[in-house]
């Protein structure tokens, strides 16, 4: 039984990549451009499908980069946005179309729909960036701390996110507000295939059988078991029945940067120094 | 000489070797221990069915029997040794996505299913596969959630899976030969199966999916001999029937109710017990002006001629996408003595529901006997005359979000609860999640989704909380409950070992005591539970089973 089963799952498949090829080179242009009715249509399709991630008017969610930026980090073209929306992005969150196991798929009609109301609600972004990038980024390596606890290319701490792509996939605003309001919504962390919630950045402290206190941020945790890393980068795996006490906080390990430690001018250039890097 | 020609010819034929030696310890295991045999292939019988609770060494449907307990009354695996549980084998279905099986096992035997209509044998001691059949699904099924299956049913030398296509068919139980291929459904309208059939008498009992694409719900039953359709309860009733007028316009055309879990069973009265789900659209109520019947509601139907003779609608005129199509469970118990309808405590039927209560009804006439609020839920402040929680009227959709509580998730969803005998204590896998419910208008076309409004998660509410919850059924009191990390999407079982087995979100297997809900013993199986687990018996050896990530696990003492 064994073969004729592999077999035809291969042939199967062979069948599915040509008819996706002929499919792909028939999408090129997007058939309801500019029309304010495929807009209106794809405003709903987007709530139904999208805004999950991608929020309420495509400005970006908990984990969906803002879409009413006219440079997108991924889709260039209406081809591209096409190709994205019924394929996914492999790597990321951005799943097929049709395949996030919640919801059903979407036609090709009502993706169309979906690119017309995102290019609908695009704004230009301006000539010139806010801040200064390369203030911005003496900042985040320098007088803000921020590479204490954060990476960027490869540079900076590990008990933050890493904020390398943070730029191509959220707001101005939502940077500025994280920054100023770290605890309002933590950070996603690991993703684990097929769970339906990632880890978050929770804060935690515990006390060792030994009586070790250790304060850090969740890598991970399940019932029994958790995983941390202490403001010193050193990782703990612990048995939650070993431990003294357990407690987790959803108060953000990072401290709230407010207008007195860090101006707005100067957040404005920090965001630019992100948004910078985000763009490549 | 013959006896090993014979064998030779079996090896080279790939059947499984004849159990001559293993019979003989298993009889005299059985002898002492009670705990199954292995006289295998022997045919399964209505009668066999109805007296599931004599043989607990076999799983034959998909809650174990047919009053939908999921218990086990097998104790070899008991709250003394279940530290000692280890993991026996592991079957991999190579599938992706959702695997959402209960396994059957009959004399030695386990079938299940996987992904994209797959079903599997396998010899249920060691998991080595006896027979793999996958459908070839159409590439342009679009199923609302996943290309999801939750199990077979079997009967007489055969099992029966529903199919992503809407197809029921019978497969040879023995090699997986298809025996008959039935069409109930154009799942090129959103018509699809994901459900476990029940098989009751000689019919196969079968509910559709759809609720997301505006099909209208509807019950079969085909003959399991041959494959005809002996009859069909539409859920939505056309004009001229009782109900009807309960559908503004044309509405029930495209109304929904889909039957997509697996009902219970009542030899004594000879009545099916199936649940429904949402109207279409799930989250939209203008247009279908009425209590949009037989949505969201328990049927009571018989079973001979699937005519209905009672039914109780949970939910009216649904906005959130609750389904009602939780396992509803058949209690007979003389500790629960309610003063109003029901003294002596049989004939019960309880059902945890996905909009946040716990609902008793007595199951001769569907009268509602209590409803109690098992989770957190803001919809809903008063009663009517009957006790039946109403909506509250600002709890519709709105064109700006609206939060409400449950989720369109539910507090509860269709992983099967457990009901144990022992303890009197219903456990139920519940959540705490609020959303945001918001408009979006989408006018019916065939084929394509039909929602009628959006939801997101209120961040208000995060992080969602997740439960193991034992309910006491007389009261709706909960008695004991055990926080997950995280919402988790696994069923539960009860066992006679005095110990309830759950999973978690983070890919645990969980051994509870039933009356603390402390947990004993847990094992790391590497992937989401999506399914609940059972119990069986081969050799005089107690296993457990669970799906998780995209792999069967049996676990078994030492």
């Amino acid at each position: 039984m064994g073969l004729p089963y592999l077999s035809r799952i291969s042939a199967g498949a062979f069948v599915c990549l040509f008819l996706i090829a002929a499919f792909c080179r028939a999408q090129d242009r997007n058939p309801l451009a500019g029309d304010p009715k495929a807009a209106k249509a794809g405003e709903y399709e987007f709530r139904i499908n999208c805004a999950l991630c991608h929020g309420l008017g495509a400005r970006g969610g908990g984990r969906g980069p803002d879409l009413t930026r006219a440079q997108k980090k991924f889709a260039h073209s209406d081809a591209d946005m096409f190709q994205i929306i019924s394929n996914g992005i492999s790597g990321t969150a951005m799943p097929a179309n049709g395949t996030n196991g919640q919801g059903v798929g979407m036609t090709d009609e009502e993706i169309w729909q979906i690119i017309t109301y995102i290019r609908s609600q695009e704004v230009k972004a301006p000539a010139k960036p806010l801040g200064n990038a390369v203030h911005g980024k003496e900042l985040f390596y320098g007088d803000a701390n921020c590479s204490l606890c954060h990476m960027v290319e490869g540079k900076g701490g590990r008990v933050g996110p890493e904020l390398t792509g943070v730029g191509g996939s959220r707001t101005r605003d939502a940077i500025i507000d994280s920054v100023r309001n770290p605890s309002r919504r933590l950070a996603w962390g690991l993703s684990e295939a097929t769970k339906e919630f990632p880890q978050e950045y929770e804060s935690v402290t515990v006390v060792t059988q030994e009586g070790k206190e250790i304060k850090g941020v969740t890598l991970n945790e399940d019932s029994f078991s958790v995983q941390i890393m202490d403001m010193n980068e050193q990782i703990h795996l612990l048995d939650k029945s070993t431990l003294r006490s357990f407690q987790k906080s959803r108060q953000s390990a990072m401290p709230p940067y407010g207008a007195d430690v860090l101006s707005d001018k100067d957040l404005e250039d920090i965001v630019a120094f992100l948004l910078s890097v985000g763009a490549k | 000489m013959k006896i090993f020609a014979n064998l030779l010819l079996r090896l080279l034929r790939g059947f499984p070797l004849p159990p001559l030696r293993l019979s003989l310890t298993a009889t005299s295991i059985c002898m002492t221990a009670c705990l199954g045999t292995n006289a295998a292939h022997a045919q399964v019988t209505f009668e066999r069915l109805v007296n599931a609770q004599k043989e607990p060494q076999n799983w034959m449907t998909y809650s174990g029997d047919y009053s939908g307990k999921r218990f086990s009354a097998l104790d070899q695996i008991n709250a003394a040794d279940v530290r000692a549980l280890q993991a026996k084998w592991v079957y991999q279905t190579a599938a992706t996505g959702k695997l959402e099986t209960t396994p059957l096992v009959v004399d030695g035997i386990m079938y299940a299913t996987a992904q994209d209509d797959r079903a599997f044998a396998l010899d249920a001691r060691t998991g080595r596969p006896i027979w793999m059949y996958q459908r070839q699904v159409p590439s342009d099924i679009r199923p609302c959630c996943g290309h999801v299956n939750r199990g077979l049913a079997i009967l007489g030398d055969k099992v029966f899976l529903g199919t992503l296509d809407a197809h029921v068919i019978a497969l040879d139980a023995k090699t997986g030969a298809v025996v008959w291929d039935a069409t109930a459904a154009d799942y090129r309208t959103g018509h699809s199966f994901t459900v476990a059939p029940l098989a009751v008498k000689n019919l196969i009992v079968i509910g559709i999916s759809g609720g997301e694409y505006g099909v209208r719900g509807f019950i079969d039953a085909y003959d399991a001999d041959t494959g005809v359709r002996k009859w069909r309860f539409y859920t939505v009733p056309g004009p001229g029937e009782p109900g009807h007028d309960t559908w503004e316009g044309d509405s029930w055309k495209v109304g929904g109710a889909p039957a997509w879990n697996t009902g219970t069973y009542d030899p004594g009265t000879n009545q099916i017990f199936w649940p429904t789900g949402n109207p279409s659209p799930s989250n939209r109520g203008e247009g279908r002006a009425g209590d949009n019947l037989y949505s969201n509601s328990l049927l009571a139907l018989n079973a001979d001629t699937g005519k209905l003779n009672w039914y109780f609608q949970f939910t009216k005129h649904d906005e959130h996408d609750w389904d009602a199509t939780q396992v509803p469970i058949l209690i007979d118990a003389a500790k629960i003595d309610t003063d109003k309808t029901d003294k002596d405590g049989k004939h019960l039927i309880a059902q945890a529901n996905r909009n946040g209560f716990f609902y008793l009804l007595d199951r001769t006439n569907g009268k509602l006997i209590s409803a109690t609020a098992y989770g957190k839920q803001t919809w809903s402040d008063s009663k009517d005359a009957d006790g039946r929680p109403i909506a509250n009227k600002n709890a519709s959709p709105t064109l700006e979000g609206h939060t409400v509580c449950p989720g369109a998730l539910g507090t509860t969803n269709w992983f099967p609860p457990t009901y144990d005998p022992q303890t009197n204590l219903f456990y139920v896998t519940a959540r705490d999640q609020c959303d945001i419910f918001s408009t979006a208008p989408q006018p019916y076309e065939a084929g394509h989704a039909f929602y009628g409004s959006a939801y997101f998660p209120s961040e208000d509410a995060e992080p969602y909380l997740g439960f193991l919850k034992a309910i006491d059924p007389a009261t709706g009191e909960i008695k004991q409950k055990f926080q997950h990390t995280s919402p988790t999407w696994s069923g539960v079982l009860s066992t006679a070992g005095g110990l309830v087995f759950s999973g978690d979100a983070e890919g645990n297997f969980i051994a509870f005591d039933a009356g603390s809900l402390k947990p004993l013993w847990h094992f790391q199986m590497g992937g989401a539970v999506y399914a609940a687990p059972m119990a069986f018996a081969v050799d005089g050896k107690e296993y457990v089973a669970i799906a998780a990530g995209s792999a069967v696990y049996a676990f078994g003492l030492p």
